[in-house]
């Protein structure tokens, strides 16, 4: 990247990020403003894909709604994005939940959970 | 005072404004321009001032052009000049420099700049001709049919579209708002593309076609 653009959207990269990888199942804390009041609304999903680097940084949230499957695309760097919070941890070989859109009922929002033997036994590893 | 820098084309990226809004913004860079000859009514037959940024290696300058710099008292001769077209008489004297300053954030700018070179160009990239279908056996697909009618007018009309060179050609991108000026590093950030690749030179103006309603520069 230019030494310049890297200079100029360095300031406005959030560095404090709770991290999270796809597969989390998340809640997401956005500002929304209505008129001149602004209120927090929470987005609860599993983070299906993370895309892009820097500034343009994004991730997607897919939750089953009303039976629905919505998906948001949120910047991760976006200054109305309050908070994340990682509800449960996943285990995941892949870098895209794709899957999970053909999937229904229950196994739509089956994803391997990290369980606590793995991390103990991860650490006894190493 | 002018209201027109000469710059280089940095590159494009995204920045969040005031409203927490993700703008996509070209970074230039923009001057310092020194002025390097004032034309006048009287001497050249029209008022412009001609300014220059950049500099040139010394192994590069003529002898002419190094003269030309040294009487604005620039100690290396200008990479580029450009020349601004004003209606009075230039308040601006030979060796003022003008810097990115003179742009304010909000107000609105346009970029003038070299597209980039698309070398020989069929009709179907240069014109948006339609062409023929793909398959079906149509052997008719990227070209450019019929050019004109019978004996009347026995003749193809002027600007039929044919093939040719595409692209570095010298194009304005009108209205462009200013996002952010950094003075202190001669950057300007301007809200959408402008013609040409990373580094090339631009001219950045403020619009010809006036101001936001907010902002009056």
């Amino acid at each position: 990247m230019n030494p310049i653009i890297k200079e100029i959207t360095a300031a406005q990269v959030k560095t404090d990020i709770t991290s999270f990888k796809v597969g989390d199942g998340v809640r997401v804390h956005t500002k929304v403003r209505e008129g001149d009041k602004e209120r927090i609304q929470v987005y609860a999903g599993i983070v299906i894909a993370r895309k892009g680097h820097g500034i343009h940084e994004t991730f997607t949230v897919r939750r089953i709604s009303y039976g629905e499957g919505v998906e948001r695309v949120f910047p991760v760097n976006s200054p109305n994005i309050e908070k994340i919070e990682v509800e449960r941890e996943s285990e995941n070989m892949r870098a895209r939940l794709y899957y999970l859109r053909n999937r229904q009922g229950k196994a739509a929002v089956a994803v391997k959970e990290r369980r606590f033997e793995d991390t103990a036994a991860a650490a006894a590893k190493s | 005072m002018i209201s027109s820098l000469l710059g280089k084309k940095i590159g494009m990226t995204q920045v969040y404004d005031a409203q927490n809004v993700l703008v996509p913004v070209t970074v230039v860079e923009a001057g310092p321009c020194s002025v390097v000859q004032v034309k006048t009514v009287e001497t050249d037959g029209y008022n412009a001032v001609q300014i220059g940024f950049s500099t040139k290696k010394a192994k590069n300058t003529s002898k002419a052009e190094l003269a030309h710099a040294k009487k604005a008292g620039l100690d290396n001769a200008p990479r580029v000049l450009g020349e601004v077209r004003l209606t009075a008489a230039s308040t601006l004297k030979v060796g003022d420099v003008v810097t990115v300053a003179t742009f304010a954030e909000g107000q609105f700018v346009d970029v003038i700049g070299v597209s980039k070179g698309k070398g020989f160009q069929g009709v179907v990239k240069r014109f948006r001709v339609a062409g023929g279908p793909a398959t079906h056996g149509s052997m008719f697909h990227r070209r450019i049919g019929s050019i004109g009618m019978r004996q009347t007018p026995g003749r193809t009309w002027k600007n039929q579209s044919m093939p040719g060179h595409m692209g570095s050609d010298a194009r304005t991108v009108q209205n462009l708002r200013v996002v952010k000026v950094i003075a202190d590093k001669n950057l300007i950030l301007v809200k959408g593309a402008i013609p040409g690749a990373n580094g090339d030179d631009v001219l950045v103006r403020s619009a010809i076609k006036g101001q936001p309603k907010a902002v009056k520069a």
